[in-house]
């Protein structure tokens, strides 16, 4: 802590003395050391640096036809060719970058709606807490793929966007609900009193004192909406409801089972989309319980 | 116990309400006209025999009457249990083409849903805070629960169908075999069961597993164990205890957990051709057929409501605070 500070160039002994509301150091601390987080943070990584340099090294059309029909994996098809004769490495960095273009927007969105209306519900209590609690019970039943199964059907032209969009705002309700009973718990504590009684406006008091002292699980939120999402997505596609144009991980294995690869043996086509999703979304857990033991000290193994 | 029952029950007609809602706005109120999607797909010569087709699409579909009177026919419709024409298998009526359907679909959600989540919470609790097991049942458990359910299907029909012909690769009976009661086409219906089911199983399983360990960490670290611990009890005990506390948030997971395992079941089933609702969607995507795939989603509501309510009878066993709260509050 010294050395840092005098690293800086800060020289204010009072200010070292007392007690460090910043968690940075700590976390930091931690972080390093929590095995799980480190795991999933490089299989994530790893993953995401595949799908933004994968496409220079394929340039072109990840659909065209380009070699020879169900070649195994060779030096010159690293995943090996569809019974068409598309390279498989192609379509997987292509569908791979759709994948974290998708969760990254669709678990945004729904972030961004469960905190607004878990803020707002837990926060304010009484009628709006009943009546937004009623509203989010009722999207919570209806099952996510089954709504969007009907909106896909009709909308004729769809992009990723238009996926992440309908994902977005159809899976939000658990993040709220359980983002209200933070809210709730929290306003119930005294500093939240004093902020009140200062007269700081409501969102001031949601901003400032209430979202920072959950932002761990604000940001572990997000990261299970962001898995959830993937996986939603990639059903979607692989019903054939997925973005009209293009390439994408449940497409492929839609396509794959279509064209009866397994039939056929052709293994390549169908392990790399499923296994591509499964280290994404696996990788996303193990990081998202790495986390929850360097934010939780209850649960830090000794 | 009558308030929460009333309470519940207010939520799932709300739901119902709005559910159909959708699924009669959704086609009405959609960027582009499926009428004329319908149209374009069979081409007319002249704009007069175009307008005549027109006429007679609205017409069937009920589009020449003003937007409520649409809105209170479709609910007398659905009420008489008249959901359309299937486009797919003309001339069969919706319902009956989704109430064939329908058993395959339950025989393979019901016993994977319960199954799973009845040896997931064993294993779990079984794991938590052991150290040989949890090192293998942790990871194992967050692989499967990653697992996307058709890459899973995919995986096992091309190792154990296609590869080693251990069971047959797709439907729902060989077509060598007559539906009857024998016991030769039970044995063939449960060989082709057999597969889809175990990739349900395998990936709920692990989810459920995980849960229940993590919930039974969170209790062993409660003040109420270390207490127990503290007065010397046994180590069983203990664990007794937390299981029985940490099955609740189980027993709701479950419920939240449905619509994904549905889903699951879906893809799972067009994986094995499998012929279930799933593959019922498939077929409806693929001719473009909206009254089955409207009627799809309308069984699938149902079906999902109806066992959320089962759930919270589950809930309200199972938890006896519930019922004391609720006794308390009548008093």
């Amino acid at each position: 802590m010294t050395t840092s500070a005098r690293d800086v160039g800060v020289a204010e002994p009072e200010l070292a003395a007392l007690p460090a509301p910043r968690r940075g150091p700590e976390f930091l601390y931690f972080a390093r050391r929590n095995v799980k987080l480190l795991i999933g943070v490089s299989i994530v990584g790893l993953m995401l640096l595949l799908a933004i340099i994968g496409p220079f090294l394929v340039p072109g059309d990840p659909n065209a036809y380009v070699g020879p029909s169900a070649e195994a994996p060779s030096s010159a098809y690293w995943f090996g060719t569809t019974t068409f004769g598309q390279d498989v490495f192609a379509q997987f960095v292509h569908g791979l970058r759709n994948t974290f273009l998708v969760g990254a927007l669709a678990g945004g969105i729904a972030a961004a709606i469960g905190m607004v209306v878990g803020f707002t519900a837990g926060y304010r209590g009484g009628v709006v807490d009943e009546g937004l609690s009623a509203f989010t019970n009722v999207i919570l039943v209806i099952p996510t793929l089954a709504v969007m199964l009907i909106v896909a059907a009709y909308l004729t032209v769809r992009g990723v966007v238009v996926e992440a969009l309908l994902i977005g705002f159809t899976s939000w309700p658990w993040a709220a609900r359980a983002i209200r009973a933070q809210t709730f718990s929290l306003t119930a504590r005294e500093f939240v009193d004093v902020a009140r009684l200062s007269g700081m406006p409501s969102r001031r008091i949601i901003f400032r004192e209430i979202a920072p002292n959950m932002s761990s699980y604000l940001f572990m939120t997000f990261i299970l909406l962001f898995g959830g999402a993937v996986l939603i997505a990639a059903t979607l596609d692989f019903i054939g409801l997925g973005p009209t144009q293009g390439t994408s991980l449940g497409l492929m294995m839609n396509n794959a089972v279509l064209w009866s690869a397994l039939q056929l043996g052709v293994w390549w086509w169908f392990v790399p989309p499923g296994l591509g999703i499964m280290a994404i979304v696996g990788g996303l857990y193990i990081m998202n319980v790495g986390l929850d033991e360097v934010f939780n000290p209850k649960l830090r193994e000794t | 116990m009558r308030r929460y029952f009333l309470r519940k029950l207010l939520i799932y007609l709300a739901t119902f309400v709005v559910a159909v809602t959708i699924d009669w706005a959704i086609p009405r109120f959609m960027p582009g006209d499926p009428v004329q999607t319908l149209i374009s797909r069979v081409p007319a010569g002249d704009p007069e025999s175009a307008r005549a087709i027109t006429e007679y699409y609205n017409s069937v579909f009920g589009l020449d009457v003003p937007i409520w009177q649409q809105y209170l026919n479709f609910w007398s419709s659905l009420l008489h249990g008249d959901l359309g024409i299937s486009v797919y298998a003309f001339p069969q009526s919706v319902t009956s083409v989704i109430w064939h359907a329908i058993p395959y679909t339950l025989g393979l959600l019901i016993p994977a849903i319960l199954i799973s989540w009845w040896a997931g919470n064993k294993f779990g609790a079984l794991a938590a805070r052991r150290k040989s097991l949890d090192n293998t049942v942790l990871p194992v458990g967050y692989v499967l629960s990653a697992t996307p359910y058709m890459w899973l299907g995919i995986l096992l029909a091309w190792g154990l169908a296609s590869e080693l012909q251990w069971f047959p690769i797709s439907g729902g009976y060989s077509l060598s075999v007559e539906p009857n009661l024998s016991l030769s086409f039970v044995w063939d219906l449960l060989n082709h069961w057999f597969l889809p089911f175990l990739s349900l199983f395998l990936v709920a399983f692990g989810g459920w597993a995980i849960g229940m360990r993590n919930m039974i960490i969170y209790e062993l670290e409660s003040d109420y164990a270390h207490y127990l611990e503290a007065l010397g009890a046994p180590q069983r005990l203990v664990r007794r205890y937390a299981f029985r506390n940490a099955v609740l948030p189980q027993v709701t997971g479950l419920a939240l957990q449905l619509g994904v395992i549905v889903a699951g079941c879906l893809v799972t089933e067009i994986v094995f051709s499998y012929p279930g609702l799933g593959h019922l969607i498939l077929e409806a995507i693929r001719n473009q057929d909206y009254f089955l795939l409207q009627g799809s989603f309308l069984f699938i509501i149902v079906g999902v409501l109806v066992a959320n309510f089962l759930v919270d009878i589950a809930y309200l066993v199972l938890d006896p605070r519930t019922r004391a709260g609720m006794q308390g509050g009548r008093a």
